[in-house]
């Protein structure tokens, strides 16, 4: 971990826990509107393929590439009436561990998770297994997102369908 | 079946035996098929036979495999099968991926390079060829062992058209330029309009979904359904400012032996080459280029064809190409009647300029793929009709719109050309009493 300066503010683990789980909750209690509120305008929201965990949006195929103005697009389909494939939603159990914060300078950090994603629907159970990658921005004596890549490793998404759910 | 049925139904399942699951009236005008097509095991059975083991099935594109040595391997048709770019000949090799040995899978990695392929069982080394090179202890066999038979098996037929790599099970099949009848002009279409050479982008998109695989044919080439099932896709291109005005129109084709398009003209943008505001304001020179260079090439209507107008193609019976806001080409397989698996990749242009190609695949994500603004809801309505079927109470599937008139985008002729295809192929196993 990247020496701190004793000028900066220290962040502790616990700190950056404590938003991820409130993150997780928003996304459990379906309340995305209040979710976006914690992206910064130039944000990005990333899932690779299962293939190329490591793929480049400007040059590799991804599942999801979204930047701020189609995060909103996606949180205004997700809640309407007519996005059939989570209307009605899938129950959603979204959990964060194996936290590691790394990079911490005085306006940014890196933050690398575990996490598994539980999605109900219809009698149907499927869970998706990956890892988090945040970069997060100090606001305000705590933090906003700028950039979240969800790497998943499945080798594939026959057992889960689809990515209709925000990871 | 019970054996104490009442003779009434008995005949009435005698008599349905005559009957073809697919039922074609061009007196009535109506085109039905029966929903035990899509969930009987029996019929699911008769499919890998008749269908999947005797017709040309996508492999792979060429540009997968660029080098000597390189190889993938993936299932085709359910079967797992290597495909390898051969060292020596530079050739595209398609073998069944079995060591002829005792079995095991010979190549257990997805991608890579290797000029020899060793299986980890025994040690049997083959090259890229196929050739048996080495087997540990050769002694042991008495009278020795004959290597050129027990040479990695090739897939009966391999052909390729424009770099789409095809195979198939059926010695006796006819070539794959035969076979694909008219759909080779539409595949032309898609890769001129992308400059002549293309190429499959890095990352696939592997999903399952439970439904019949004849509901994802039907599906990727229905214009139908796209103002209702994806209102919320309609609904994002206008907030981005697309003008929706025009909608969705054209018509559809039967291009022989069960190929079809929908070719059609839509509200959305084309990387090559019709701009929309998704693409932004700057793009507008670059596209503008792009089109002024096709109708150089090719002339002002096969441009405007190529730039402007939506291709969604199924070469028979499994693949897709659809030219779209992007280009995919999908493939699948049913492991079961009621399962499908999808591979899906995206095509472009090779050596397309970096900000062509983020474009081109930023527009592949609005709406395509399991992250998509538009796919998930097609899996969404597919599974709700295999659903559907379940319940019973209703026998048939109505695929009559447009008939008697020249088919529309929004009609589903392209469906009647699979499905006439399907019948045929599968013959006296597609009837009612067969899909008992």
């Amino acid at each position: 971990m990247t020496a701190i300066a004793p000028s900066q503010q220290a962040i502790s683990r616990q700190q950056v826990e404590e938003f991820l789980y409130t993150e997780a909750a928003l996304l459990d209690a379906w309340a995305l509107g209040d979710w976006l509120l914690l992206f910064d305008e130039d944000a990005k929201y990333e899932v690779p393929c299962n293939d190329t965990p490591d793929g480049d949006p400007t040059r590799d195929l991804m599942l999801i590439d979204d930047n701020y103005a189609r995060l909103t697009s996606r949180v205004d389909r997700l809640n309407s009436r007519r996005a059939h494939r989570e209307y009605p939603h899938s129950r959603t159990n979204h959990q964060v561990f194996n936290v590691r914060v790394q990079d911490v300078s005085a306006e940014e950090l890196s933050v690398t998770t575990s996490f598994t994603v539980w999605r109900f629907r219809g009698g149907r159970t499927s869970c998706y297994v990956g890892k988090y990658r945040y970069r997060l921005r100090r606001s305000d004596g705590g933090f906003r997102i700028a950039v979240k890549r969800a790497e998943l490793d499945m080798t594939d998404l026959r057992s889960v369908g689809d990515v209709a759910i925000i990871l | 079946m019970s054996t104490d049925v009442e003779p009434s139904v008995i005949q009435a399942t005698e008599v349905a035996a005559q009957l073809p699951l697919v039922v074609d009236d061009p007196v009535a005008q109506r085109f039905r098929v029966h929903r035990s097509a899509m969930t009987s095991p029996e019929i699911h059975r008769a499919e890998v036979e008749r269908i999947f083991a005797k017709s040309w099935l996508y492999v792979g594109h060429e540009s997968e495999i660029p080098e000597p040595g390189d190889f993938v391997r993936r299932p085709v048709g359910g079967r797992p099968i290597l495909m390898v770019r051969g060292v020596k000949t530079g050739n595209v090799n398609v073998f069944h991926n079995t060591c002829t040995h005792r079995g095991a899978l010979l190549c257990r990695q997805e991608s890579g390079n290797s000029k020899v392929f060793q299986c980890f069982y025994h040690a049997w080394t083959f090259d890229s060829e196929g050739r048996l090179k080495g087997v540990p202890d050769r002694d042991a066999y008495a009278g020795g062992l004959n290597f050129d038979d027990l040479a990695l098996k090739r897939v009966a037929r391999v052909e390729s058209y424009r770099g789409f790599v095809f195979a198939s099970f059926d010695p006796g099949i006819v070539d794959l330029h035969t076979y694909l009848a008219d759909a080779k002009d539409y595949i032309d279409l898609v890769i001129d309009g992308c400059g002549g050479q293309v190429e499959i982008v890095g990352g696939t998109h592997q999903y399952s979904f439970d439904a019949n695989w004849k509901l994802l044919v039907e599906n990727s080439i229905d214009g139908y359904h796209a103002e209702s099932t994806h209102d919320t896709y309609l609904k994002y291109l206008v907030s981005i400012g697309t003008d929706l005005r025009g909608g969705v129109s054209g018509r559809a084709i039967d291009l022989g032996n069960g190929h079809a398009v929908i070719e059609y003209s839509a509200p959305w943008g084309r990387p090559v080459a019709k701009w929309e505001p998704l693409f932004g304001e700057d793009a507008r020179t670059e596209i503008d280029r792009l089109r002024t260079d096709l109708v150089a090439r090719h002339g002002e209507g096969r441009a405007h064809t190529m730039a402007e107008v939506n291709r969604n193609m199924l070469i028979y019976p499994n693949l897709i190409i659809n030219d779209i806001m992007a280009v995919t080409v999908r493939t699948f397989h049913p492991p079961a009647p009621d399962v499908v698996d999808v591979t899906a990749w995206e095509l472009a242009p090779v050596n397309e300029l970096p900000s062509l190609r983020q474009r081109r695949l930023d527009s592949f994500l609005t709406f395509l793929g399991p992250g998509g603004f538009a796919t998930p809801d097609d899996l969404e309505a597919l599974e709700s009709c295999q659903q559907g079927f379940v319940s019973g109470g209703v026998e048939w599937n109505d695929i009559s719109r447009g008939m008697g008139r020249s088919p529309l985008a929004n009609d589903e002729e392209q469906m009647r050309a699979f499905w006439r295809r399907w019948q045929h192929q599968m013959g006296n196993a597609a009837d009612l009493a067969g899909a008992r």
